[in-house]
């Protein structure tokens, strides 16, 4: 689908699992928006749609909900997760609907939660975007006109329902109230925090200081100091009171 | 939304909807035998297995006000009668008491667990009848084969699924309050204190790695809750102890049970008034509730037992005053279905509806069609 004119149903009331994201692109921000429907696209007054992309439910079994989950930007793509693992990838030119979804990433088998990206930082790492799914793993993307899976980090039997990428730091959220920090080059574990006693809601990051939040269905919200060892460049962490 | 919710939160709420009934059974004194009667009546046509067949099918979770008037259906599977006061009171206190035991699960998984502890208990009031203890198994065996296998994401995506149905019902009920489970606006206490889930580890650790994933660096920091290991995993099979105290029976000491309307209708007022748009899913919703009532035998009352009525107010002047009082806002509007001369109707479906009971308040409207949908839009 594409163009202006996507099927509305205005008078339809469903409780929906869905997720809103500002996508800040180079040219232009747009407002995206997933449900089990579909992703829709606005212009960032909110009120134009340029874009609709229904889901295909195609391969999907009777038992098996069909919904688009985690949304994010690097570069002029947006990406987009879906149901079956197939992460979209969406090309978005400078102005217009000419939206064109340029690949599907496979890489996962079980639904998408989050994807996280930063832009590159520089020429050693490359990684600059992370997909999180239903099972746990972690998958490290490249972008570009063809992505690019550069490491897998297998789950543990959890799921990872939050992720974020900072400075080459893969920071991950798991169902069983870990967070976990990775090197996103190598995929290699370096913290492990026992930090929440339910399953993670979120992370957030705040990028210019380096501090992570981890908000938890314990009700705790905690805030955590990244950095890295200035002797072995391992990444550190430390709890903030 | 998971497509498979609903056995899941029908089963625990008849669950509740059994315990509450046997509470109020014992409190106003119903000679024993007429007591079982009900209860077995009750388990199983709730149990029957074209019932579970529908039950079990992959499928979204329908409204509210369907699925009350399953139970309302249910309830009245023997003897006893209730008042639409009464009926009222039950299903608050059903849907409030599943709401709160969704929430505090530690796993996602643990609402199995918690559908467990009301098919173990189930099981006890119905111990001296054995075809009706194999339907209850036959459902346990059920339940293990389609959740037994699944991921805990999946069982997330149905703890979310479950959560949104329960969303914005803030009715208070006493007993929560007491026991400082549920605060005066209705809202439940999370707990910070306790064992952790089984799987998760007790905050306040941090480890750090090098890069061949030794440990080199160990941090420990104050969590702020009171947590402590899980002793053992409950147990998922036929027989076994659950670990769990969730789903297990709360009424068994004989505490009277009242709810009270929440006073502010500020909470409740945009939530409850669904979409009046025309909804597609409206008809699918009859058509389950129709093949569902199919599948429930209803024993008419008949023969030398009269028909007794049971109240769930300790007197009736109480259950009178709350049928005045229920704010507008939290009517269930319950679906008026009324038998209709539509030929092309199945004929178990014209059956079903000649059964019914003519609520309370009908609307009569023969000048309208014959079609149930419209026949709802007028309510």
């Amino acid at each position: 689908g594409g163009g202006l004119e996507g099927p509305c149903e205005p008078g339809v009331r469903r409780a929906d699992l869905g997720a809103v994201h500002w996508c800040v692109l180079p040219f232009r921000v747009l407002l995206v928006l997933t449900s089990h429907r579909g992703i829709q696209m606005y212009e960032s007054n909110g009120n134009t749609m340029v874009y609709w992309h229904a889901l295909d439910s195609g391969d999907a079994s009777p038992v098996q909900a069909v919904f688009a989950r985690g949304i994010a930007a690097s570069g002029h793509f947006i990406s987009v997760g879906t149901w079956s693992g197939r992460v979209l990838v969406f090309d978005i030119p400078v102005k217009g609907p000419n939206i064109v979804l340029s690949e599907e990433l496979a890489g996962h088998q079980t639904p998408i939660t989050d994807i996280a990206t930063e832009p590159a930082q520089g020429q050693d790492c490359v990684a600059d975007m992370v997909t999180a799914d239903d099972s746990g793993l972690l998958c490290v993307w490249r972008s570009g006109p063809e992505f690019t899976l550069l490491t897998r980090i297998p789950g543990f039997g959890v799921p990872c329902p939050s992720v974020k990428l900072w400075q080459g730091i893969i920071a991950a959220g798991y169902g069983n109230g870990q967070v976990h920090l990775y090197e996103a080059t190598t995929g290699n574990l370096h913290v492990q925090i026992n930090a929440h006693a339910r399953a993670i809601c979120a992370l957030d990051l705040a990028p210019e200081v380096g501090k992570l939040l981890s908000a938890g269905e314990d009700t705790f919200v905690h805030i955590w100091k990244l950095s890295r060892s200035p002797e072995s460049g391992y990444i550190e962490v430390s709890p903030l009171p | 939304m998971s497509v498979r919710t609903l056995p899941l939160l029908f089963l625990n709420l008849g669950g509740e909807m059994l315990y509450i009934l046997d509470q109020r059974l014992r409190a106003q004194n119903i000679p024993g035998d007429k007591a079982r009667k009900v209860l077995n009546d009750i388990i199983s046509t709730m149990f029957n297995r074209k019932f579970m067949e529908e039950l079990f099918k992959p499928q979204e979770l329908y409204s509210k006000k369907a699925l009350r008037t399953v139970y309302e259906r249910l309830a009245h599977a023997s003897i006893m009668k209730l008042n639409q006061a009464s009926m009222d009171k039950l299903y608050d206190l059903m849907t409030m008491a599943f709401k709160y035991q969704v929430l505090l699960c530690p796993r996602p998984k643990d609402v199995l667990l918690v559908t467990f502890n009301h098919l173990d208990t189930i099981k006890g009031f119905i111990q001296d009848s054995p075809t009706i203890l194999q339907q209850v198994d036959e459902t346990f065996r059920q339940l293990t084969e389609i959740y037994g296998g699944l991921s805990a994401g999946e069982f997330q995506l149905i703890r979310q699924t479950l959560l949104i149905f329960f969303q914005d019902l803030h009715i208070r009920v006493s007993m929560f309050l007491k026991d400082k489970v549920q605060n005066n606006n209705g809202h439940f206490v999370l707990p910070v204190s306790g064992p952790v889930p089984w799987g998760t580890e007790v905050p306040g650790l941090i480890r750090m790695f090098n890069n061949k994933g030794e440990e080199v660096k160990r941090i420990e920091f104050k969590h702020g809750g009171n947590y402590v290991p899980a002793p053992k995993e409950g147990s998922f099979e036929l027989y076994g102890d659950r670990v769990l105290k969730l789903g297990t029976n709360m009424y068994s000491v004989n505490r009277p049970v009242e709810t009270r309307m929440s006073g502010s209708s500020k909470n409740l007022a945009s939530r409850t008034q669904e979409s009046i748009a025309p909804n597609p899913l409206a008809k699918e919703e009859l058509n389950f509730l129709a093949r569902l009532m199919g599948g429930m035998e209803i024993k008419k009352p008949s023969g030398p037992e009269p028909g007794f009525r049971l109240n769930l107010f300790t007197t009736d002047e109480e259950e009178e005053q709350a049928a005045l009082t229920r704010p507008e806002e939290l009517s269930y509007e319950v679906i008026n279905i009324q038998a209709t001369q539509d030929q092309q109707r199945s004929k178990e479906l014209a059956q079903i509806m000649g059964e019914f009971e003519i609520m309370e308040q009908p609307r009569l409207s023969t000048s309208k069609g014959d079609d149930l949908l419209a026949m709802m839009d007028e309510l």
